[in-house]
Order: C-alpha cells, then structure tokens, then sequence
C-alpha cells in the first residue's frame, strides 16, 4: 500500500510579500521530512504514511517541533534509524532556537518508550552520529531519491 | 558511555591512576560527584537511577541507588552538610533525598548497618523541559537549575521548614538566560549570589543571585 504525495503547497498573496515575514508551520516542516527514504524500501517515509502532516505540530513563537511517527510494523528494527533521520533533518534545517520533539506514534511500536528515550537524549544522538557507519546510513535516508 | 564509573587515586610520583571500575549502572552515566567531607561518591545515569559508592574493605562498591526519577538523572549536587543530595532529570523533576542512619528517630527502615537514603522531596510542575543540572550552594543553601527550556532557576528551602519534610519554593526565573539549552550552573564557592552558567549557544554567562525578601 503506497500512499499518495500531496500536491504542491499553493503560494497565498500574503507569502508573496517580501515585507511579510512567513512563520514556520506544519506544511513546512512536513516538505522538510516527507522525502525522506525509508532505510529498507525504495519509497518515502511519506508514500509509507511513516510521516503525516497531521502529525506534525509546530509553534513558531515557541521555537517548538513536534513529529510522531508511524512505524509500518509494531516490531519494525528500523524504527529508531527513521526518527534519527527525521532529528537530523531538522536539526540541520532550522534554525538552532527550535526545541525538536521526533516520537513514535503511541500505541504502534513494541519498544516505543525506548526509542522515543533515546531519540530525547541529546548526547546519545550526537554519539550516533559520530558513527561514521551509521552517520553514512542516515546520510542515504536523506538524500535525494535518483 | 560505557555504563562505568571509574574511580582515580593520585600515586608516588603524582601521577593518576584507576583503582577501581564500577560497572553498576546498566545504562550511560551522565555525571559524577564527591560528598564535600566523605569518601562517597555519587553517580546518575540514563537508567534513571542516583548511585552512591564507598570504599569498603580496600575495594570501592555501591552502597545505595536512588529510585523514583522517572527518567534519565543528568546530575547530582550534595548540600553543604552531605546528609542531603539533590538530582534532576529529563522527568522535569527535581529530588531531594536525605541519608537516615540505620536506628534513627523517624523509623525509616535501613538495611544492616548501612544508611538509606529516602526521597523528602520533589519539585515538580516548574520546568518544562529536560533539567541538565542542579548546583546546591554550599554558602546559602540556594539550588539552581539549568534547563533545556534556556532557562535558570533559583529554587530556595522555606525557613519553617522541616527537615524530613522540606519544601523548596521557586526564588528566581530567567526565562531566556541563554538562546539555547543551559547545560550546567555552578555556584561560585567563596561568593554568595554567584553563578556561573553555559549553554549549547556556546555561551558562558555570570549572575549575580539575591535571595528575594519574601521566601
């Protein structure tokens, strides 16, 4: 089951002015992550339905982000891999005042607390990340499908 | 990160070496800590437990853990007597546990001849983010915290306060102390008021604390 991409994001007039200044919300933070690869199969975390934009809440005068995720099978290994790459997309995305909340939908992974625990820690993230295997890997879920 | 705590004793030629690894946390330990009289030693970690260690018997081994925090212990701070020590957590909470000695008058139970330490306290509802430190002063008893929300916050002990029974009440707030998360207050230890504070802003900043009129 392969879930269809939404449309282009339609320009209002208020965004076309220069003088305005546009807040970050939902829709951008979701463009951000929909075309992310899913580390196993050639699609997007957005054609897997992993990522909805109906599961990303932003406040912008907050500087808060919050993503849940949805894990195509509750026992999916790769869970923890996929919030990584959401953490690092954002991370590397927006500016540095955002508070960055990547979880696991509740109820659909056996081991959600875990990872949601370890996607929170800061130092644990920036470990992983200093893993040239693993960094290589989220590099790929990243970049642009060919 | 490796779930250790390694304990280090100066030698003869003035060199460091380890005499004892202690592999009592099951998860990453976050930070350690010395009493301010004693050979104890305090540890927290991502198993959101506080360990304590002595030397027993020429050998160092864990003497206690503090359960209750409901996730990751990022730090520990003593108070200036050492019968008291508080801890923070991504649980947003912060705890203050005193040490009961087996045999003491308020019937908290010890094991053997070991002390116990009981929680007495837990200030909860004022961060909303990950706490990243705690610095319990050891000049005027005032505790502060560093947040992930960018804030610090001076928490102060009530004067009619009991002691098996304390209760903190919020001194002060800097909401945007730094334009990122505050990962560490320490307490200037011959100047009373003042703290010193760093941030993942890549700041460091000094404050200058006074205890409020009404507390």
């Amino acid at each position: 089951l392969i879930y269809r991409r939404s449309g282009e994001r339609p320009v209002t007039a208020r965004e076309e002015d220069e003088e305005l200044p546009d807040s970050i919300d939902d829709r951008e933070i979701f463009d951000l992550i929909r075309s992310i690869n899913d580390p196993e199969h050639p699609l997007t975390l957005e054609e897997l339905n992993v990522v909805e934009q109906v599961r990303v809440k932003v406040n912008d005068a907050e500087s808060t982000v919050a993503v849940e995720f949805t894990p195509t099978i509750p026992h999916c290994s790769m869970a923890t891999l996929i919030g990584l790459s959401i953490k690092v997309k954002l991370i590397r995305s927006l500016p540095e005042r955002f508070k960055l909340d990547v979880h696991i939908t509740p109820g659909t992974h056996a081991s959600e607390h875990a990872v949601n625990k370890q996607l929170a820690d800061k130092e644990r993230v920036a470990a992983a990340l200093e893993n040239s295997h693993l960094l290589e890997v989220v590099n790929q879920c990243l970049s642009a499908r060919s | 990160r490796d779930k250790s705590v390694w304990v280090w004793e100066v030698d003869e030629e003035e060199e460091y070496e380890c005499v004892s690894v202690l592999n009592s946390h099951t998860q990453d330990v976050k930070h350690v800590v010395w009493h301010p009289n004693q050979e104890l030693l305090a540890s927290a970690s991502y198993d959101d437990t506080v360990k304590l260690y002595q030397e027993e018997e020429d050998d160092w081994v864990c003497c206690a853990t503090l359960e209750g925090h409901e996730s990751t212990v990022w730090s520990v701070a003593f108070d200036r007597s050492g019968e008291r020590l508080a801890s923070c957590s991504d649980d947003k909470t912060v705890r203050i546990w005193r040490r009961y000695e087996p045999g003491n008058e308020e019937g908290v139970s010890c094991i053997g001849n070991d002390p116990t330490w009981k929680c007495v306290c837990t200030l909860s509802g004022y961060h909303s983010r990950t706490i990243y430190d705690v610095s319990w002063c050891h000049l005027t008893g005032a505790l502060a915290t560093a947040c992930g929300d960018d804030a610090i916050r001076v928490f102060e002990e009530s004067t009619s306060s009991n002691p098996h029974q304390p209760t903190f009440a919020l001194a002060a707030h800097v909401p945007r102390a730094h334009s990122q998360d505050v990962n560490c207050v320490a307490w200037n230890p011959k100047e009373p008021g003042l703290l010193a504070s760093c941030s993942d802003d890549g700041e460091i900043a000094f404050w200058k604390y006074q205890r409020p009129e009404i507390c």
